[in-house]
C-alpha cells in the first residue's frame, strides 16, 4: 500500500459505502450535541417517526445559553441525585431570557426522550462541549467526531477526524450514525522550531490564518505537524485545531504521540485494562506515513512567530503585537481595500495606529479555544499580584468546564484572578458569542481569547480583538495591549 | 425538501468578501427551536437601524436605507450575488434557513465556506461557484440594469443572463441528483442499513472500545 496521510487513514477506516462520484457514507463514532443546533434535528426525528441509531454514542451538554453567574453556593462536586436536581432547578430558573431557558429545557427533554447521556446545568462535569469531550475521554484517537458546531475541529488534536456539521446533518447522524460526505484535499501545516516564551498555540493559529487567509484551508483537512506542534501540550493542540475552521478547514488534526496517550489515560470514558493496551497499539499507527503526499504544504518558522492581535473583523485581519493597524491605501486589491476600510470604521481605528496603544474596555478569558487549565494558568501567571486597570470595566474569566474550574480553584488560580479584580465565573460559551447575558455594548472594545472577531459577534456594535490568554490578562492589567514577552522576560 | 430544477429570478448584490454566518443571522435568533421564520432577521444588524431581538414586530422596525437589500429594486430577489468565502464562520444552519425564508433559492459567489455550502444543499438552496471575473461581470450588470434577472438551470448546470450569455458551473453528481429530486438524505442513507450494520459488526470486533456505551453515572 502506498504511503497514507493521517487523514487518509481516518477517512478510509470509516467509509461504509461510496457513490460513483466519490460521495461517501462515513460512519460516525462520537456525536456531541448542544442546545442551539439540535432542537430542529430532534423534531425532525419525531416528525418522521425515526429513532436514534446509537444513542450511547451521543454526549450532550448545554453550553451556549447557560448563565455564568448564579450557581447556588451549596453546589460542590459529586452529590446525591435529588440534591443535584434541586440545585439544577434553581440555577435553571435563573436563566432570565425565556427563549434561552426554553432551548436548554428542550435539550433536557430531547435527551431524556431519546436516551442520550447529558451533563445538565449544575452537573460538575457540565461545560463547553469541546472542552468536556476530551476531558471525559469521550474523544479518542481514530474516531470520527461530529457536532453541530464549527469548532468541532478541536477534537482533531487527538488524531480524530472531527468536523462541524449543520442541523440537517445532526438529524442525519442521529438517525443513521453516518454522514454523507466527499473526501477533502489534505493540507500539511508544518511548524518547525521553538516558540518563544509568551508565544502560544493561539499565536501559531493566528499567524497561520494571517498567512493563508480565512479561506486558505477551504476544501482541505489540515494536519499540523513539525517540532513546534510535537512540543505543544494537548491543550495547545486543541487550541490550534479549534482555529482550523477559522482558516476555512472543516477539520484540523495532529498525529498521536506520547502526549496524546498520557492525556487520555484514566479519563472516565477512556478504555481500561486490556482494552486500553489494544487501543494504544492501534492509536500508535495514527500518523502520516513517511512520504505521504499532501495536496498543499504550508511551512511556518516557529521562532519567527510573535504574540498576535487581530485588528479587524475577520481572523485574517491580524498583526504581531509590535505592529500597527494597516493602511487601506497600501492595499492594491479593491475588494480587500474596501474590506479594510469597512473593518477600520467598524472597529473605530485609524490606519497605522500601533497595536500597543489601543486601549480596551473589557477582557474575556474563555471559550472553546482558550478556557482549559493551561490557558487559565498562563493568564493567572500574568495577573498574579497585579490589578485590572481602572479603564477596564470588566475582566472576566470563564472556565471551560466545571472540572476545569474545580482544578483551577484547587491551584488557587481563582484567588489570583479575584485579587487582581477579575470576575471568576461559571463554565459556558459566554461572551465568545454572547448568547447568554455576557456581552459587549455597542462601541466597547474587548481583548478576547475566543475565536471570532466578526461584526457583532460578542454583542451588537462590540469590537473584538483576538489574543492568547496571557496577552488578554496583560491587556487587562495594562488597560491596553502590551507585548507579554516583555513582561515575562523582565519578570515584571 | 423542495426540489430545485430551474429558477428565473431577480438578482441582488451583496458586495463584500468573507460574509460570515453571524452576519447572515445574528446569534440572538438562534434561540428559536423552529426551522422557519428567520427571513425577517436575515442580515439583521445591517438591515435595521435598531438592535433586533426575537419576538419583535420586525415590520415596525426602522430599515437601514443604506443596506442594499432594502432598496425597492431588489424586493423579491431570489438570486444572491456574493463575494469570496461567503458563509464563513459558524456552522449554524439558521443561515441558509434565513436566506430561504427571505426568498433566496440560489447564491452565486467565487467561493463558499465548506459547511455553509453543504448546508445549502440540505435546504433546497443552490450555491453556485463561478470564477471571479464572471461574478464581477454579474455584479456590474446587476448594478447597471434595474430588474436584472438570472436564469439558473440545475439540469444543464448553467446560469444565463438576460443578454443570453451562459456560464456553466460544477456540482457533485450526487448532490445534483438529490436537489433535482428534492430527496431526503436520511431516506437515501437508510437504503444502506445492512451495510451500516455490517460495518458496525466488523469494527465492534477490531476496535471494541469505540462501542463502550456512554452513561451519565460517575
Amino acid at each position: 500500500m502506498s504511503a497514507q496521510t493521517l487523514y487518509d487513514k481516518l477517512w478510509q477506516s470509516h467509509v461504509v459505502h461510496e457513490e460513483e462520484d466519490g460521495t461517501a457514507l462515513l460512519y460516525i463514532d462520537r456525536h456531541l450535541v448542544h442546545e442551539v443546533t439540535s432542537p430542529q434535528a430532534f423534531e425532525g426525528l419525531r416528525l418522521a417517526g425515526r429513532r436514534v441509531w446509537r444513542s450511547d454514542s451521543v454526549l450532550a451538554v448545554p453550553d451556549h445559553n447557560v448563565p455564568t453567574t448564579g450557581l447556588p453556593k451549596e453546589h460542590s462536586g459529586a452529590q446525591p441525585d435529588e440534591v443535584a436536581e434541586k440545585i439544577y432547578q434553581r440555577w435553571f430558573r435563573s436563566i432570565e431570557d425565556p427563549v434561552s431557558r426554553l432551548q436548554v429545557e428542550t435539550l433536557d427533554k430531547n435527551c431524556a426522550e431519546f436516551g442520550i447521556t447529558e451533563f445538565r446545568m449544575g452537573d460538575p462535569r457540565q461545560g463547553i462541549v469541546h472542552v468536556i469531550g476530551p476531558e471525559q475521554g469521550a474523544t479518542l484517537p481514530g474516531m470520527t467526531v461530529v457536532c453541530g458546531d464549527s469548532h468541532t475541529s478541536t477534537h482533531g488534536a487527538f488524531a480524530a477526524l472531527a468536523q462541524g456539521i449543520g442541523t440537517s446533518e445532526v438529524e442525519h447522524v442521529l438517525a443513521t450514525q453516518c454522514l454523507v460526505q466527499k473526501k477533502s484535499k489534505a493540507m500539511l501545516v508544518k511548524v518547525e522550531g521553538g516558540l518563544a516564551q509568551g508565544v502560544t498555540a493561539k499565536d501559531v493559529a493566528l499567524a497561520l490564518i494571517g498567512q493563508i487567509g480565512t479561506a486558505g484551508g477551504t476544501g482541505y483537512a489540515i494536519e499540523f505537524a513539525g517540532s513546534a506542534i510535537r512540543s505543544l501540550s494537548m491543550e495547545g493542540r486543541m487550541t490550534l485545531c479549534n482555529m482550523a475552521i477559522e482558516a476555512g478547514a472543516r477539520a484540523g488534526m495532529v498525529a498521536v504521540d506520547d502526549t496524546t496517550i498520557s492525556y487520555i489515560k484514566n479519563r472516565p470514558y477512556a478504555p481500561k485494562a486490556e482494552l486500553w493496551d489494544k487501543a494504544v497499539a492501534y492509536w500508535r499507527t495514527l500518523h502520516s506515513d513517511a512520504g505521504a503526499k499532501f495536496d498543499s504544504v504550508v511551512e511556518l518558522d516557529a521562532s519567527a512567530i510573535k504574540p498576535c492581535v487581530t485588528w479587524g473583523t475577520s481572523p485574517e485581519m491580524v498583526v504581531a503585537v509590535d505592529g500597527a493597524v494597516p493602511d487601506p491605501a497600501a492595499e492594491a486589491d479593491p475588494v480587500k481595500r474596501d474590506a479594510i476600510v469597512k473593518a477600520l470604521a467598524y472597529m473605530g481605528l485609524q490606519a497605522k495606529t500601533p497595536i500597543v496603544t489601543i486601549a480596551v474596555d473589557k477582557v474575556f478569558i474563555g471559550s472553546c479555544t482558550n478556557s482549559r487549565i493551561e490557558d487559565l494558568r498562563a493568564a493567572a501567571e500574568v495577573a498574579r499580584g497585579k490589578s485590572v486597570a481602572a479603564n477596564v470595566k470588566l475582566a472576566m474569566v470563564v472556565p471551560g468546564s466545571g472540572l476545569v474550574k474545580a482544578q483551577a480553584e484547587k491551584e488557587g488560580l481563582d484567588k489570583i484572578f479575584r485579587n487582581a479584580g477579575f470576575e471568576w465565573r461559571e463554565p459556558g460559551c459566554s461572551m465568545c458569542l454572547a448568547m447568554n447575558a455576557d456581552r459587549l455594548e455597542p462601541g466597547e472594545r474587548c481583548a478576547s481569547t475566543s475565536n471570532r472577531n466578526f461584526e457583532g459577534r460578542q454583542g451588537q456594535g462590540g469590537r473584538t480583538h483576538l489574543v492568547s490568554p496571557a496577552m488578554a490578562a496583560a491587556a487587562a492589567v495594562a488597560g491596553h495591549f502590551v507585548d507579554v514577552r516583555d513582561w515575562l522576560l523582565t519578570g515584571e | 425538501m423542495e426540489p430545485f430544477t430551474r429558477l428565473d429570478g431577480l438578482a441582488a448584490p451583496m458586495d463584500r468578501a468573507n460574509v460570515d454566518t453571524d452576519a447572515i443571522i445574528p446569534k440572538q435568533f438562534l434561540k428559536s427551536i423552529q426551522r422557519s421564520g428567520f427571513g425577517p432577521n436575515l442580515f439583521d444588524e445591517w438591515r435595521y437601524l435598531d438592535h433586533g431581538e426575537p419576538g419583535m414586530d420586525n415590520s415596525r422596525r426602522a430599515l437601514n436605507p443604506d443596506f442594499v437589500l432594502n432598496q425597492p429594486r431588489y424586493r423579491g430577489a431570489q438570486v444572491l450575488l456574493a463575494r469570496e468565502n461567503f458563509g464563513c464562520g459558524s456552522s449554524r444552519e439558521h443561515a441558509p434557513w434565513a436566506l430561504l425564508d427571505y426568498g433566496f433559492r440560489a447564491v452565486i459567489a467565487p467561493s463558499f465556506a465548506d459547511i455553509f455550502y453543504n448546508n445549502c444543499f440540505k435546504n433546497g438552496i443552490l450555491p453556485i461557484v463561478l470564477d471571479a471575473a464572471a461574478v464581477d461581470q454579474l455584479f456590474r450588470e446587476t448594478a447597471a440594469h434595474e430588474g436584472y434577472r438570472l436564469t439558473v438551470d440545475l439540469d444543464s448546470q448553467t446560469v444565463a443572463t438576460p443578454g443570453g450569455e451562459r456560464f456553466t458551473f460544477a456540482v457533485d453528481a450526487f448532490r445534483r441528483y438529490c436537489l433535482l429530486n428534492g430527496l431526503d438524505d436520511i431516506g437515501l442513507t437508510l437504503r444502506h442499513v445492512d451495510k451500516i450494520k455490517a460495518y458496525e459488526e466488523k469494527r465492534r470486533k477490531s476496535e471494541p472500545w469505540l462501542f463502550s456505551a456512554l452513561s451519565v453515572k460517575r
